[in-house]
This record gives structure tokens, C-alpha cells and sequence, in this order.
């Protein structure tokens, strides 16, 4: 295949193995300071519960990280009573401006220990050590700067000053640091106190945050942290003196919690599920699409709400945009979560494997063609290569449910009708990608697509000020930028 | 001129279907081109991956002299660290070329006698390219004449960015004749692009293709003399159009990114980047170089740093 | 001898066209002295079907006008209703009860409130909107955006003023509604549509039902093509509120909740009568050469 045209001799004396394989190149664990076990963060005290505990694992290796205590409803009701007592006497009446100190001083550590931020929300979710370091824990500060600043200047937000009281929080296991920051900043920074329950399988860095917000001297009860699975949760949603409920996670979920609430007067975000159209014309710049494709799906290894699950691809281009995926797809590096190189970490936990390895088989029962790289998995933990479906349409079960996890479902489209039609063909509506070089295509496909974000000729980008949230079952309200100030303010149903 | 598949015969046949080609190729998002580049940048490189990295750099090194004030004695000792860019350790490679304007080739030659380090000269009126075109025929015969292995020509970047492919390319075809030797045999021909005058990645694009359609045997970014000069996102869109031109013709086109890459750090970045977009047959001195004068002696350091556990200093290597 | 005269039959609005119930059946109509107005179609729940499936075809045109046409047509509604001054008037005193002053009263505050909805129409973008700063070579503007179809219970009380109140800002911000009657108070309403018949607000855009909010209440709330839900109609119903609230989450409906009693509407609404009904789209680009 490849030739020397001219017969000139090659020059130079190059090392004799032309293969660069890049050496281990580890993240170090002794930043950690790991205890065995993590009670309750309650009234700025870490407290054992009355309940039982649980373990969270290394997904990467199943190894046990901690023993995480489980909070039953007398825990729920103890955190609920601190954050209603440090509301009523102190954070509500508190100005803006000192408010805005506490968070800026929150965002500031966490910068200075944003290593061991990482390191541990690596180690407990399974995601690679530069997403954690270089997307995840950046994001994380950067939500306590933005929403800092809004504290003292909250009559200029359009939702008014006021603050709802105590929020419920509840977040997912996928981004469990960047979540929490997204729940606590606004809600903190609009002057209501918060009670957060991180998932049951990455329970560490919200303890982590606890610690933080010690070491901030954050007043008692302004955030308290109940870890714990369901029922926690539940105990939560439904308990009485909570205003507020801010959930991310599963549709299903969502819509329980949507029933829990019927009746109430408690205001309710939800961010939820999603099955986004990443949409390829054939004008589009090839190379950038790709690893849009790529970051669209493969990024935390597709654990992503927004994740851009679905290409549709124009006919035309179908088979030349593959060729280009398949090669980049090979160079991904799956393995070790802590390894600086790894790409794809592992999934978080053997329930979400199993559904994962359940939807591609459903995908090929169903006749879609499944292609992976070829990729060397470790023996222990929970793995899933990069995986993508040809031939699928919108019939297949590939198509319409969500997987959250690295797998890609192809089809292709005709005309940009028909890749609206397709796109929106879903009861989901959180994100959709569009990529071409034809900026009317770009604001036609924009305005026609019905997601709450829509990436063109870029994907999976966050930013504090830019609002993040679905049409549809994806969900309701937004979090960040302005509009995300009007989930925890009395005027915020403006 | 290598036989190009029927795609491409009829491309060259006009302006406009010249136009119509490298106009039709996919675009390039700037942004999510430097995305890519620095992310590829974020490759942590250590212990036997980086030994072999720095070697395989050293390897692919075109040591660059192109000062007016150069002398047969700056060249001489040039070269002589070519041979051996550091005396002191008999197993560092030594480096792929050495480049120098064409008055020095005879000089540089001489000097490297049958080490197997190729001289390349600058010509075609370097760097500005602005000569009638006799002349800088004129100016690669010479070069090829006295003994150049490898002819690095600049484009007109004037007609290129008046939209005269057509003439662009007529001369690149006309320089690679000019490269033939009497006995048949021919120099190797770098095409100059002068990415920091052409600014837009679309047009790093289109002209990496115009030059290989043409038959470059390497593409290389810059003259150094005209800032910025070889840039990561500009190397990655150039390497994607050699993957891409070997995937429709089956022939591979070298990579030369030159000016600007001073560090160590900086070259494994390109290494890596060599590795992940044009892919591991990329990765020799045959298919890529750096253009470098000072690079070397880092890299050098760096060499001296892994065999020996201690960072070295500047007067530990020959200044050349 | 006097003449015998000619009663109206009151009939629902669906799709523009004004059909009897699919069911066959009507209710009777008293004033508000108990006093036998006339007979109004009693909407069933397949009417409810065939009103959202009327809607639904319609909403994407309706979301497509540009806000100045949609501000022009709401403009056009509110000449229409003072155009028919007398009858709204009398309407409104037959249903309620209202003294003539407080019946013209009503009259023009319902005219007035779809002016100022109809300026709404070109505003609200560019008040609820935003152009966000990311740290990043990226341009990235939220826009709000319709959210569909939207099912209004409508107020029990209010026959018009509060009828227009609610139909006014879902119709400004590009939605479409499927619209339950007052049960005791219908004919304004009926009348209403008469005039958005006649008007410029294309079919399907406002579809009108005479009937229950509590039997037609569960089947909207729970219509999984139904995008949001008013529950202003069932003030005062909690249990019922609850229910459908807890309906509506079947596929996750925006739900404007039932206030405990129905609401002054004679106020200057506030802005969640529209954003309520509203999406926030947020649209990222790089920028680049």
C-alpha cells in the first residue's frame, strides 16, 4: 500500500519499532485520604444513620472503596429539620453578598483540591481520569463561581429575591460532582438550604464536598448530604417540609416524582432521560463530525443524558462518515479509569452493564449489524467496548430507548424533513447535534428540532451560563445560566 | 508523476474544475479542529513510550540553517551534529536531514559525507516565493545540481489566495520535474505552504491536496520565517489529508510540520498526534520531519534526562 | 302576534368547524338566575380526541407564524370582541349575573387583556431569552419556544374575562389549546369562538369544548399527545386537581397548577401565564474562521 515514488534512500537511523505504544501512565491514589466507612452529613456534622449501610466499588476493579451509610426517613427528617432550622435563622437572612462569599470560597477549594476531586470521582464512577480532571471537576468550580456572583445581584435575575426554603436534591451516579454542583450553587447562591442525596454507587465525592464546605465554615445545615438508595430518596421527595424537589435522573423516576408532588404546593425540576439525533449533512465539516460523534457517545462512556445515541446520517456521505468513525473508533483507549491515556472508563456498576449488554442484544436480534473495534477488556470490573449499530431504524428498540452507555445506533436519512422527522420521533427532547457548513441549514434544523439544547457543529459542550434542560419526557425547568436562578426562587415561574 | 486514480484525472484538467475540487472538499471547523489537537496534546508520554518518542523525534529532525549570515563554517558544524547530535552517547540517533538554502548544499554534503543524512535545500525564491517561475526552476536545479536529496519549495501564496489554484499546482508539477536528476533518479519535493499567511484551516485543506495532487512527496507547513508557523490544529488538518489522499490513491505524502516546535513536550505532542490521525506507517523519518534548528538540543536533554535520572543543562551539548 | 323566534344552538369548535357533540348529547343552560338559556353541546371524550388531534395539526403553523403576524392576528381577535360589544355584554350579564356597568366592564377588560397579550407576542423572546457568555469560542443564544399542545380547564366563574385571560397568552406564545368550557357558563365561550372563526386564528389553533372539566379533565390530562395542562378550571377541587396533576405526569405535561380559589382576573397578569407554557432552547455554534 504504500510506495516510495522516487527510490531516494530513507535517511536518518529511527528506533527499530516503528509501534508507539504509549506506557502506563497512572494517576496516583496516596492524594486520597480514604476512610472505611462514611456516616451522614447533617447540621455540618458527619453522623452515623439509624439505618444500615452499603458499600461502593471500584467499577473499574470491584474493589471496596467504603461502607456508606444508608439514611432511613428519621435521617431524612433530621437533615430536612437542619437545613429548614439554618434557613429560617441563617442563610435566608444572611445578605446576598455573604452568601456569594461562602460560595466563591467553596469554588476556590474546590480548585486546590481538584486532583483528589478527580481522582476519587474516578475511582467510585468508573470514568477516565482526564474527563474527571479535565471536564468534570472544572465544570464543578466553575458552577460555584457563576452562581457566587448572582447571590448579591438576584433583583436583577427577573425571578425576584426570594428564595423557596429547602430544597430536596436528588442526582445520578454519571456525573455525581458536576450534578451536585449544578443542583447546590443556584439553590445555595438563591439563598434556600439543601438536602442531597447522591446515587447509591458514587456516594464518595458528595462526602468529599461535605468536607469541603467544613473547611469553608459554611454555616451548619445550609447543605446537608444523605446518602442512600431509593427509599432515601423517596423519604425525601415526600417529606412534608421540603419546597422544593430537584431531581436528575431516569424518566421513570421523574415521573414518579411528578406524582409524589401532585397536589402540593412544592416546586419541581427534572432532568431526565433522552435519545438524542446527532444529524450529519453531507456539506458538513467530516473530521469535526466524527469526533462530535465520538464525544457525543463515547464521552463517560455514553453514561449521558444528552448523549447523542441516535446519527442520523445523510445517504449520501453514510458510507465514507462510517469508514472515518470506525477509524477513530479504533483509537480509543479503553482500560483503567486512572490511566491519563484511557478514553473509556468502565461502567459504573453491574446493573447498568447487564442493561446495556441486554439493548445490544436486543439490537441484534433484531438484525441491526454490530460493529465494535477490536479492544482488549479488563478481567475484573464492569466493561463495554465502543460499540456501534448499522442498518437500524427507527423501529428498533436501539432507536427509541435509551442504553446510557457507549453504544451508537446508525441511521441514515434523505432530505432535512426527513431528519426532523426522525429526530423528533421520540417522546424524549433533550438534545440534538446538527452538523453542516450551511449556516440557513443550521437555523432551519435549530429552530425545528425539539430539544432543550442543540449542539451544531459541536457536541456535548456545558457551560455554567448556558441553560441545560428537556422538551418533552426529557424533563422540566433548566439548570444553569439566568434561567437556572428560577428554579429556587419564589418569582421563578416567570 | 505517481498515476493518479481516475477521481482525480480529470481534477487538474482546469481552473474550474481545480476549483470545483478543492472547493468540495469537507470543511474545517477551526474550533473543533484545535479542540482535537489539544486534546491529542493531553497524552501523558512517560518511561520507555518517551525514550522511544524522543529517539524517534531526534530521528526525524531536519536540523535547519536558513540564516543570511550563514557560512561554509556554520554549515560544517551543523552538519557534524547531524552526525552526531550528541558525541557523548554513541546510541542517539542521529537526525534525517539537514536544511540548508542551496549555496550550502555542496558545503553540507561534503560534510556528511556517507552518513546517510540527507541535505535538503530551500528553493523556488525561499521564502517568499515572489520570482518568476525561470528562476526558481533555475534556483531547484542548482540545488538538485550540487547535490540536494530533498528540495523544500515554497508555493505562491499570492496566487493562492487570488484563487489561482490552477497555476499553483502547474508550478508545483514544474518544480518536481526540475528535481530530476541527469541519471533519472529525482530529489525528494517538500511543498512549503506558508499556513500562517494562508490563515484558514479550509485553505491548509485545499492546498494540501492541490500539492499532492501535483505530486509533493511531503507537505510542510511553514518557511519559519512567518508567524505562526507549524501549529498543532494546522498539523492535524495536513495529517488528515494524507490519511485521507492514501485511503483514495493507495500513496502515502510526508508531513513536515517546521518552525516553532522547541520543546520535547511539543514534539511528543505531534509524535502522538502523527500516531492517532494519519496513523503508527506515519511514524518514521521517512513520512514525517520536524523543521528545527534549536528542538534538537532539547530533545537531547530530555535523552540524557531518562538515561541517566538527573536533568542535564545547556553545557552538556554542542551549540551548532 | 308576536313573532316566534329563532334560538341559537350553541355547538362546539373543533378544527374550525363547529360540530355537535360526537356523543349526540346536550346540556341545558341556565342564567344566573336559573333561567333556561339554551341547550350546549356536552362534549364526550372523544371529542376531547378529536379536538387535540385538531390541535395538533395545527400547532406547527401556528408556532411558524412570525410573532408579528401572531401579535396582528390577537390584535384582530380584540377588534372583533369590541366589534360585538352588545352581544359579549349581554352574554356575559346572561351567564353572570353582572349588573350592565360590570358587565361592560368585563367586556373591556377582556378587549384590553387581548391587546396587551397581542403585544406579548414580539416581547417575550426577547425578555425571557438569552444570550449566554460561555468561557469558549462558541456563540450561544436561549430562545424560548412554544411547547405544543395545550389543554386549558377553563375558569368556572369568569365566562370571558377569564375566558380570554387563558386562552390569550398560550395563543401569543405559539401554543395551541384545546379548551374546556365553563360547565355552568359556557356561551361566551361558544360566542368567543364564533369570533376566532371568523377572525384570522386558523383552524385548530383554539378549539372549544362545552362540558365537564371533570369528565373531560382526566382523559386530556392524561392524553400522552397533550404537551401541557391549565388546571384553573378545577380551583376549588383539590382532589380532582390532584388527580389530574398526578395524570398529567404520565408524560410529563407542564401542569399549571389549580390555585385554591379562582383567581381575580381583573389583575394585570403576571409572566408565568406564558412562560408557563413555554420551552427554553438553547442553541450552541463555534466560532471560527
Amino acid at each position: 500500500m504504500t510506495t516510495d515514488p522516487t527510490g531516494t534512500a530513507p535517511t536518518g537511523t529511527a528506533p527499530t519499532s516503528t509501534v508507539f505504544e504509549y506506557a502506563p501512565a497512572p494517576e496516583s491514589r496516596s492524594i486520597l485520604d480514604l476512610k472505611a466507612s462514611y456516616g451522614l452529613f447533617v447540621d455540618g456534622e458527619f453522623v452515623d444513620g439509624h439505618g444500615s449501610s452499603f458499600k461502593t466499588i471500584n467499577p473499574a476493579t470491584e474493589e471496596v472503596l467504603a461502607e456508606v451509610a444508608e439514611a432511613d426517613d428519621a435521617d431524612v427528617d433530621a437533615a430536612v429539620r437542619a437545613a429548614r432550622r439554618a434557613h429560617t435563622r441563617v442563610w435566608s437572612r444572611m445578605s446576598g453578598s455573604e452568601r456569594a462569599k461562602y460560595l466563591y470560597r467553596i469554588a476556590r477549594i474546590i480548585q486546590e483540591r481538584g486532583r483528589e476531586l478527580a481522582v476519587l470521582e474516578s475511582l467510585d464512577n468508573g470514568k477516565p481520569i482526564k474527563e474527571s480532571r479535565d471536564v468534570d471537576v472544572p465544570i464543578v468550580a466553575a458552577h460555584f463561581f457563576y452562581y457566587a456572583g448572582w447571590a448579591d445581584k438576584l433583583e436583577h435575575s427577573g425571578y425576584g429575591t426570594t428564595p423557596l426554603g429547602v430544597a430536596g436534591q436528588i442526582i445520578p451516579w454519571n456525573f455525581p460532582l458536576m450534578m451536585l454542583a449544578w443542583k447546590i450553587a443556584p439553590a445555595l447562591a438563591c439563598g434556600n438550604t439543601v438536602v442531597l442525596k447522591p446515587a447509591e454507587t458514587t456516594p464518595l465525592t458528595a462526602l468529599l464536598f461535605a468536607e469541603i464546605c467544613q473547611q469553608a465554615d459554611l454555616p451548619p445545615g445550609v447543605v446537608n448530604i444523605v446518602t442512600g438508595a431509593g427509599g432515601t430518596g423517596q423519604a425525601l421527595v415526600s417529606h412534608p417540609d421540603v419546597d422544593k424537589v430537584a431531581f436528575t435522573g431516569s424518566t421513570d423516576v421523574g415521573k414518579a416524582i411528578a406524582r409524589a408532588v401532585a397536589g402540593s404546593t412544592k416546586r419541581v425540576t427534572l432532568e431526565l432521560g433522552g435519545k438524542a439525533a446527532n444529524i450529519v449533512f453531507d456539506d458538513a465539516p467530516l473530521d469535526q463530525a466524527v469526533e462530535g460523534i465520538v464525544d457525543g457517545i463515547f464521552f463517560n462512556q455514553g453514561h449521558v443524558c444528552c448523549a447523542g445515541s441516535r446519527l442520523l446520517v445523510q445517504e449520501s456521505i453514510a458510507e465514507e462518515l462510517l469508514a472515518k468513525l470506525k477509524t477513530r473508533m479504533g483509537t480509543l483507549r479503553v482500560g483503567d479509569p486512572l490511566d491519563k491515556n484511557t478514553d473509556v472508563g468502565a461502567i459504573n456498576s453491574a446493573e447498568q452493564l447487564q442493561r446495556i449488554r441486554e439493548l445490544s442484544q436486543v439490537g441484534e436480534d433484531e438484525g441491526a449489524g454490530r460493529w465494535s473495534p477490536p479492544c482488549d477488556l479488563p478481567e475484573r470490573g464492569f466493561w463495554f467496548p465502543p460499540t456501534l449499530f448499522t442498518g437500524v431504524t427507527q423501529a428498533h428498540r436501539i432507536a427509541r430507548e435509551e442504553i446510557f452507555g457507549p453504544v451508537l445506533s446508525v441511521l441514515t436519512f434523505r432530505t432535512p424533513s426527513e431528519a426532523v422527522e426522525k429526530a423528533n420521533n421520540t417522546p424524549y427532547g433533550l438534545s440534538a447535534g446538527v452538523w453542516t457548513e450551511k449556516g440557513s441549514l443550521i437555523l432551519h434544523m435549530a429552530g425545528a428540532l425539539r430539544a432543550g439544547v442543540v449542539w451544531a457543529n459541536t457536541f456535548n459542550k456545558f457551560d455554567p451560563t448556558s441553560p441545560f434542560g428537556g422538551y418533552k419526557e426529557s424533563g422540566q425547568g433548566r439548570e444553569g445560566g439566568r434561567h437556572g436562578l428560577a428554579a429556587y426562587l419564589k418569582g421563578g415561574d416567570l | 508523476m505517481p498515476t493518479l486514480t481516475t477521481e482525480f484525472a480529470d481534477v487538474t484538467g482546469s481552473e474550474a474544475s481545480m476549483r470545483r475540487f478543492l472547493h468540495g472538499l469537507p470543511g474545517v471547523d477551526q474550533v473543533g479542529a484545535e479542540a482535537r489537537a489539544a486534546s491529542l496534546g493531553t497524552r501523558s508520554i512517560k518511561t520507555t513510550a518517551k525514550a522511544h518518542a524522543i529517539d524517534l523525534a531526534i530521528s526525524m529532525v531536519d536540523l535547519t540553517t536558513l540564516e543570511g549570515q550563514d557560512t561554509p563554517g556554520k554549515v560544517r558544524a551543523l552538519a557534524s551534529k547531524a552526525v552526531h547530535p550528541d558525541p557523548a552517547d554513541p546510541t542517539c540517533p542521529q537526525v534525517a536531514a539537514v536544511c540548508v538554502y542551496p549555496d550550502m548544499v555542496a558545503i553540507a554534503k561534503e560534510t556528511l559525507g556517507s552518513s546517510g543524512i540527507n541535505v535538503a535545500a530551500v528553493a523556488t525564491a525561499f521564502p517568499s516565493g515572489r520570482a518568476a517561475l525561470d528562476i526558481k526552476l533555475a534556483d531547484t536545479r542548482d540545488a538538485v545540481e550540487a547535490g540536494a536529496d530533498e528540495i523544500d519549495m515554497v508555493i505562491d501564496r499570492g496566487a493562492f489566495l487570488s484563487g489561482r489554484y490552477l497555476q499553483v499546482f502547474e508550478e508545483i508539477v514544474a518544480v518536481r520535474e526540475a528535481c530530476t536528476r541527469e541519471d533519472g533518479t529525482a530529489a525528494h519535493l517538500k511543498v512549503i505552504f506558508e499556513t500562517g499567511e494562508l490563515q484558514t484551516l479550509d485553505n491548509v485543506r485545499r492546498v494540501s491536496w492541490l500539492a499532492m495532487l501535483a505530486g509533493a512527496h511531503f507537505i510542510k507547513t511553514s518557511t519559519g520565517k512567518v508567524q505562526p508557523a507549524a501549529t498543532l490544529p494546522v498539523t492535524l488538518v495536513m495529517l488528515q489529508a494524507v490519511r485521507d489522499f492514501r485511503d483514495s490513491t493507495a500513496q502515502m505524502v510526508g508531513v513536515k510540520p517546521a518552525g516553532g516546535i522547541r520543546t520535547s513536550k511539543d514534539a511528543i505532542k505531534y509524535l502522538v498526534m502523527v500516531n492517532e490521525v494519519a496513523g503508527p506507517d506515519w511514524l518514521d523519518p521517512d513520512w514525517f520531519r520536524f523543521g528545527a534548528s534549536t528542538l534538537l538540543n532539547e530533545l537531547l536533554m530530555q535523552r540524557t534526562k531518562l538515561t541517566t535520572g538527573r536533568y542535564s543543562g545547556p553545557d552538556y551539548f554542542t551549540l551548532d | 302576534m308576536s313573532r316566534v323566534d329563532v334560538r341559537k344552538t350553541y355547538k362546539l369548535f373543533i378544527g374550525g368547524a363547529f360540530p355537535r357533540s360526537e356523543s349526540g348529547y346536550s346540556y341545558a343552560v341556565n342564567d344566573a338566575k336559573g333561567k333556561f338559556v339554551a341547550n350546549a353541546a356536552l362534549a364526550s371524550r372523544k371529542d376531547a380526541r378529536d379536538a387535540v388531534v385538531a390541535a395538533r395539526k395545527a400547532a406547527g403553523g401556528w408556532a411558524a407564524r412570525t410573532a408579528y403576524n401572531r401579535a396582528q392576528i390577537l390584535y384582530r381577535v380584540a377588534e372583533l370582541v369590541e366589534d360585538r360589544r352588545p352581544q359579549f355584554v349581554a352574554a356575559v350579564q346572561q351567564s353572570e349575573g353582572l349588573s350592565a356597568a360590570r358587565a361592560n366592564a368585563a367586556v373591556d377588560a377582556s378587549v384590553d387583556r387581548l391587546v396587551w397579550y397581542a403585544g406579548w407576542a414580539d416581547k417575550l423572546t426577547q425578555v425571557v431569552g438569552n444570550a449566554n457568555p460561555v468561557a469558549g469560542p462558541f456563540f450561544n443564544l436561549t430562545t424560548p419556544e412554544p411547547t405544543g399542545v395545550v389543554a386549558v380547564l377553563g375558569p368556572q366563574q369568569s365566562s370571558l374575562l377569564g375566558l380570554v385571560s387563558v386562552i390569550a397568552p398560550v395563543l401569543t406564545t405559539g401554543n395551541v389549546v384545546v379548551l374546556v368550557s365553563s360547565h355552568d357558563r359556557p356561551l361566551p365561550a361558544v360566542t368567543f369562538a364564533e369570533v376566532l372563526a371568523t377572525s384570522d386564528v386558523p383552524a385548530g389553533v383554539v378549539n372549544v369544548l362545552t362540558g365537564s372539566a371533570a369528565t373531560l379533565g382526566p382523559w386530556l390530562a392524561s392524553h400522552m399527545d397533550v404537551n401541557a395542562i391549565d388546571l384553573v378550571g378545577v380551583a376549588g377541587d383539590p382532589a380532582l386537581a390532584t388527580d389530574l396533576e398526578v395524570a398529567a405526569a404520565d408524560n410529563l405535561k407542564r401542569v399549571r397548577r389549580a390555585p385554591a380559589a379562582e383567581p381575580d382576573w381583573t389583575l394585570t397578569p403576571r409572566l408565568d401565564t406564558m412562560t408557563d407554557f413555554l420551552e427554553l432552547k438553547t442553541v450552541w455554534h463555534p466560532m471560527g474562521v
